[in-house]
């Protein structure tokens, strides 16, 4: 750790002033460098790679379902589709998108130079692409890659599992690292580097949420660490942690497990919240709607996801009171996100709303991300999931949840910022293209999952019941459009790099915070003489006057 | 440069978290343990059981036995009678017979589990194969007790329950792991 927080280091920042010194030149630049947008380009980019290659895994499921029976993929292979699916899309496509945007805009929103770590910066970065050679290596291998799920439960991922599982494991551990070092340095960030007067009420809500995140991060990862270690001294040492011969227990495995997956969910949302309470107030042309209560109910939320983890396990057969214990808490998650989601509506109310693609993204965020969360409550209630569990009606809730809620959040801010990043404003047509076909594919994929779910079909199987039949062909249908609509998100950004038309430094007209100070594109080293803050009004105050 | 120690300082703290939250990962096995344990929930029984009670005969429970062979393990098991009726607080015995038809010595350990859970913590076990680990010659036959003793305070809506044995081969695992097992299905 001394390394990295090396004073001589951390100085680099200020030795350079006065003289702009830009980038290095050639591919030594993007390896070595410590500089907070040059590593936020390169988390957007990998993760960006990820989401196209977890969605190709996931056109394969969608093929494959296409109709009844086996045409396409053997069950062995579906299997690894769908848990490579789940671990890409988690791990490599969603939570990297929103470190690269933390590392981007943060030390932007909160008018510092850089973040307050860089050199263990780039080293989390790094060792994300290392941690997935490794991951994907695994489907070349001999019994394949990863095939229990990418909950991996326990014995499926210990007895039975592919030999390959022991790469599977390590590459969680470095993607834990990863994870945990970027959440030490957001905290140290947001913490030590604010600007003078940027108190914590004044922080854009991206950066609140953000800083709750990384909390969550530091305290749940470590306990993923920690599940996949006991998993490889089973498999390798003899130990009996999940195994009922030596006196473990499988079931502890889930408990485990979901004591970091529930918060991990959270993980996945909160920056979306944040994000999209820094874009709604501005295309409404109006300040965010109860500032405070959004700090708070965000908190909230973070409270609450580690006393509901076993609403995941209803059906292994813990105690009433449990089950009772675990459905309130659950529901009781519904109050702040409530909150939340009638402040955003409150903000658009009477707003001058204007219709950008950041906007649109952001709109349909509120309303699918409800969609997701009434589905959420269903789950909740005890006695109904015993009915829906291991359903498709789980695997529509998760992705409504998770695609028009984290996934459309990280378009959002990406259409929202592109402007600052690139220096050029992004094809508006072909935005609202990209928007419309993500909206239409992604309701036409995610909605007959519902009714399918509900009627009995069980998730992960590559075959189905006849009578299943047609709303998987349309969930397929969508499923394509959704897929390939992402290529013409690919080709916008590589156009708005390219050129277009020039954007100003602040290109939304209602938009607020220290990033639109500053010229578009950002330069290369920023606020390296920190603004002062002290007499901006904090947000709630704002708020009164408003 | 107070920010590089207050840097430090926070980095430091965020660590031992870290390091924290790892630990307690592991320590949620005990706590797992302690917490079935205490509440008798997920069909766990505990250990020996030394106390004795006076026998309750105006009630009848139904104790029903089932014996399952874990994947991979060639054993014949299976108990001596599918169920006795038994008063609470009476101690009763139960033999179960095991015999290895192979031609290699193998070391097996049963787990016994309880149905419903909530009667877990009232089915006490004096004497129970399940606390060690047993040893067969090849072709060798043995019989071995369970004595157990209902709790006069199980609830009363339960009228009938089931003891559970599965058993696994742990031949393979026997030189190492046969302490560690003992010492935690026997605390």
């Amino acid at each position: 750790m001394s390394a990295v927080i090396d004073p001589g280091h951390a100085g680099h920042g200020h030795a350079g002033h006065d003289h702009h010194h830009g980038p290095a030149k050639g591919l030594m630049r993007w390896v070595l460098t410590t500089n907070h947008k040059d590593i936020g380009t390169m988390y957007l980019w990998f993760s960006f790679a990820m989401f196209l290659l977890g969605g190709s895994m996931a056109m394969v499921i969608r093929a494959e379902l296409f109709q009844p029976g086996l045409q396409i993929v053997q069950p062995e292979f579906f299997n690894q589709m769908t848990t490579m699916h789940g671990l890409i899309m988690v791990f490599g496509a969603v939570m990297p998108a929103f470190v690269g945007l933390a590392n981007w805009m943060i030390p932007l929103m909160i008018g510092a130079p850089d973040m307050a770590l860089p050199r263990m910066n780039n080293f989390s970065f790094w060792l994300l692409p290392a941690a997935f050679s490794m991951l994907v290596s695994t489907l070349f291998m001999e019994g394949g890659g990863p095939n229990f799920g990418w909950t991996f439960y326990a014995p499926l991922s210990t007895t039975y599992a592919p030999e390959s599982v022991t790469f599977f494991i390590f590459a969680i551990h470095l993607m834990g690292f990863s994870s945990i070092m970027g959440a030490i340095n957001v905290i140290a960030t947001i913490l030590n580097l604010r600007a003078p007067g940027m108190t914590l009420m004044k922080m854009p809500l991206f950066v609140w949420t953000w800083l709750i995140t990384a909390f969550l991060l530091i305290a749940v990862m470590p306990v993923l660490a920690g599940v996949v270690t006991m998993m490889l001294m089973d498999i390798h040492f003899g130990t009996s942690f999940f195994s009922a011969a030596g006196g473990g227990d499988p079931v502890l495995f889930q408990h485990v497990f979901w004591f970091f997956g529930h918060p991990e969910v959270y993980i996945m949302i909160l920056p979306a919240f944040g994000a999209v309470s820094a874009i709604i107030p501005a295309f409404a042309r109006k300040p965010l709607f109860g500032y405070t209560s959004m700090v708070y109910a965000t908190a909230s939320i973070a409270f609450l996801s580690f006393i509901v983890w076993a609403h995941h396990m209803f059906t292994v057969g813990i105690p009433l009171t449990g089950e009772l214990f675990f459905m309130y808490a659950t529901l009781l998650i519904a109050v702040p996100t409530g909150v939340k989601v009638f402040n955003w509506a409150s903000t658009m109310w009477r707003g001058s709303m204007t219709f950008e693609t950041p906007m649109l993204f952001a709109v349909a965020f509120v309303i699918l991300f409800t969609i997701g969360g009434f589905s959420g409550l269903m789950l909740a209630i005890a006695p109904a999931d015993f009915q829906y569990h291991d359903t498709y009606f789980v695997v529509a809730h998760f992705h409504y949840v998770l695609v028009p809620g984290a996934i459309f959040g990280i378009f959002a801010s990406a259409y929202y910022w592109l402007p600052k990043w690139t220096g050029h404003m992004y094809d508006e047509t072909l935005g609202k293209l990209h928007f419309w076909m993500s909206f239409i594919g992604m309701n036409m994929a995610f909605f007959p999952m519902h009714f399918v779910g509900l009627a009995g079909m069980p998730r992960r199987i590559p075959d189905y019941n006849m009578m299943f039949a047609n709303f998987n062909m349309v969930s397929s249908i969508g499923a394509f459009m959704f897929g390939a609509t992402q290529l013409l998100f690919l080709f916008i950004v590589i156009k708005c790099i390219r050129g277009g038309k020039a954007a100003p430094a602040k290109p939304w007209d209602g938009a607020e915070g220290l990033e639109w100070t500053i010229p578009s594109p950002a330069p290369y080293h920023t606020f390296q003489t920190p603004p002062d803050m002290s007499g901006e009004h904090e947000h709630r105050k704002g708020l009164a006057h408003d | 440069m107070t920010e590089e120690r207050l840097t430090r300082r926070l980095v430091v703290r965020l660590c031992l978290v870290v390091v924290a939250m790892f630990g307690f990962g592991f320590a949620l096995v005990p706590i797992y343990d302690v917490m079935c344990q205490a509440f008798g929930i997920n069909g766990k029984t505990a250990g020996v059981y030394e106390g004795q009670q006076a026998v309750d005969e105006q009630r009848q429970v139904r104790v029903q036995f089932l014996a399952t062979n874990a994947a991979d393990m060639v054993w014949e098991f299976g108990p001596q009678a599918d169920e006795v009726v038994v008063h609470p607080g009476d101690s009763t015995q139960m033999l179960f017979v095991a015999y290895n038809p192979t031609d290699k010595p193998m070391t097996a350990q049963a787990i016994p589990s309880v149905a419903p859970s909530k009667a877990a913590a009232y089915f006490h076990k004096t004497e129970c194969f399940c606390f060690t680990q047993q040893v067969l010659q090849p072709g060798e036959r043995i019989e071995m007790p369970v004595r157990f003793i209902i709790d006069r305070d199980l609830p009363a809506d339960v009228r009938h329950l089931t003891l559970a044995y599965t058993l696994f081969d742990v031949t393979a695992r026997k030189p190492p792991v046969a302490q560690a097992t003992l010492t935690r299905a026997a605390p």
